[in-house]
């Protein structure tokens, strides 16, 4: 990993890590300075000089095994540097009046297909792009590609998660246009994505009936997170015993504020009301 | 896995902040990890220990805090414990409780020489 910044050992399309040094400059246009973030955000309360500071300090004055003067007060999220590095993301987005998705699921619900056929169906109101994350291979940003949609796929290599340091490079190659939409297809993994915002207007969760009516139980801090729910793979439904209402009942008790849209991607069933949503979220952000 | 992200992300601000406060090595940290979260504290545990090898916080020890879950009932009017995300209020049995503790995930404070 990048001692410096964190990159990782993911890769993005077009980027190239030569031994561990960048040919890409982490000072990005777009008055983009992650690392002046990590410096320091506004919850960091640290003294130059500790040793007068923590006597006052939240943990008290007192702490068993630890030597009072040389104790620094941290109080910052972990996450505090991806929440900076989303900030920034989040900032340009709404410069440029981008209305940025993140689609989270586990691998197999059908996120590419639904994203291709909307790409497909809004050709002519809408202008996609898309960040495909995945921890090998570029095949999804090549079905994208097929679309006419731009397209740039990011490998995590080991990683089971984007961050928002590696969207911001992504959205930056991309070269979006102002007004367009951008859709982020994390990686598969109904876990870990949930806990790195990465500048996107929402999360949607998307969850095909071939799994089970219990996965918001299972999996709560994803449905948590998300503002829509996508059931997709309906068409399958008359084959299977999966119970649509008991789904999203269970979904709406992990997240009572959370929307339900019961689709198909493969035959269009429902995909209609997917699309008003996104265009009356997306004139909503604008607003 | 995003407990060894996390993880490289807490050497990252612990080194950062210890070298900004002049500091050489580092000798403890502490987090606060509520019990709400969406990290596992042995994962934690175990993704420490290969992530600091090669800084200067490799000799530090770590103690994790549990934060215990709390929520606001709605229909009880008060604060209530919570055990589960969303779980019901212990008292009147519904789900109407908002989580107001237990989701923490943060760098307490640390110890250097």
């Amino acid at each position: 990993m990048c001692t410096v910044c964190g990159c990782g050992t993911s890769s993005i399309e077009g980027h190239k890590h030569e031994e561990g040094r960048h040919r890409h400059s982490h000072d990005h246009h777009r008055d983009h300075d992650h690392h002046r973030h990590g410096d320091g955000g506004p919850d960091h309360h640290h003294a130059a000089d500790c040793s007068d500071h923590y006597g006052k300090g939240i943990a008290g004055v007192n702490v068993p095994g630890m030597s009072q003067e040389r104790i620094i007060q941290v109080e910052r999220d972990i996450l505090s540097k991806n929440d900076a590095y989303a900030e920034e993301n989040r900032r340009y987005f709404e410069r440029q009046g981008i209305f940025a998705l993140n689609f989270v699921s586990s691998p197999g619900s059908g996120k590419t297909s639904l994203l291709v056929r909307t790409i497909n169906d809004l050709k002519d109101r809408l202008t996609i792009s898309v960040i495909e994350g995945d921890q090998q291979t570029s095949n999804d940003a090549a079905r994208i590609r097929e679309t006419g949609a731009r397209a740039i796929q990011i490998n995590t290599g080991k990683g089971c998660h984007l961050d928002a340091h590696m969207v911001g490079h992504a959205a930056e190659d991309l070269a979006l246009e102002p007004g367009s939409a951008l859709f982020i297809e994390n990686v598969g993994n109904l876990v870990c994505p949930a806990a790195f915002d990465l500048g996107e207007a929402h999360k949607v969760v998307v969850l095909s009936v071939t799994e089970g009516e219990d996965k918001p139980l299972k999996y709560p801090n994803m449905f948590a997170a998300a503002e829509l729910m996508i059931l997709n793979k309906a068409d399958l439904l008359p084959h299977l015993d999966f119970n649509v209402g008991l789904c999203i009942a269970n979904a709406l008790r992990v997240n009572p504020r959370l929307q339900t849209l019961t689709v198909s991607a493969r035959t269009g069933e429902g995909i209609e009301a997917f699309y008003a949503w996104l265009e009356a979220s997306a004139a909503h952000r604008a607003a | 896995m995003h407990e060894m992200s996390l993880m490289e992300s807490v050497i990252e601000i612990v080194c950062d902040t210890a070298r900004q406060n002049g500091a050489t090595r580092v000798k403890s940290v502490r987090l606060d990890v509520g019990v709400l979260s969406h990290v596992e504290p042995a994962a934690l545990m175990f993704c420490y220990e290969a992530v600091r090898h090669g800084t200067i916080a490799d000799e530090a020890t770590l103690e994790i805090n549990r934060i215990a879950g709390e929520g606001w009932c709605l229909d009880c009017g008060k604060t209530v414990a919570l055990e589960e995300r969303f779980g019901a209020c212990p008292d009147c049995g519904r789900h109407r409780v908002q989580m107001t503790a237990g989701d923490e995930l943060k760098i307490r404070d640390m110890e250097v020489s």
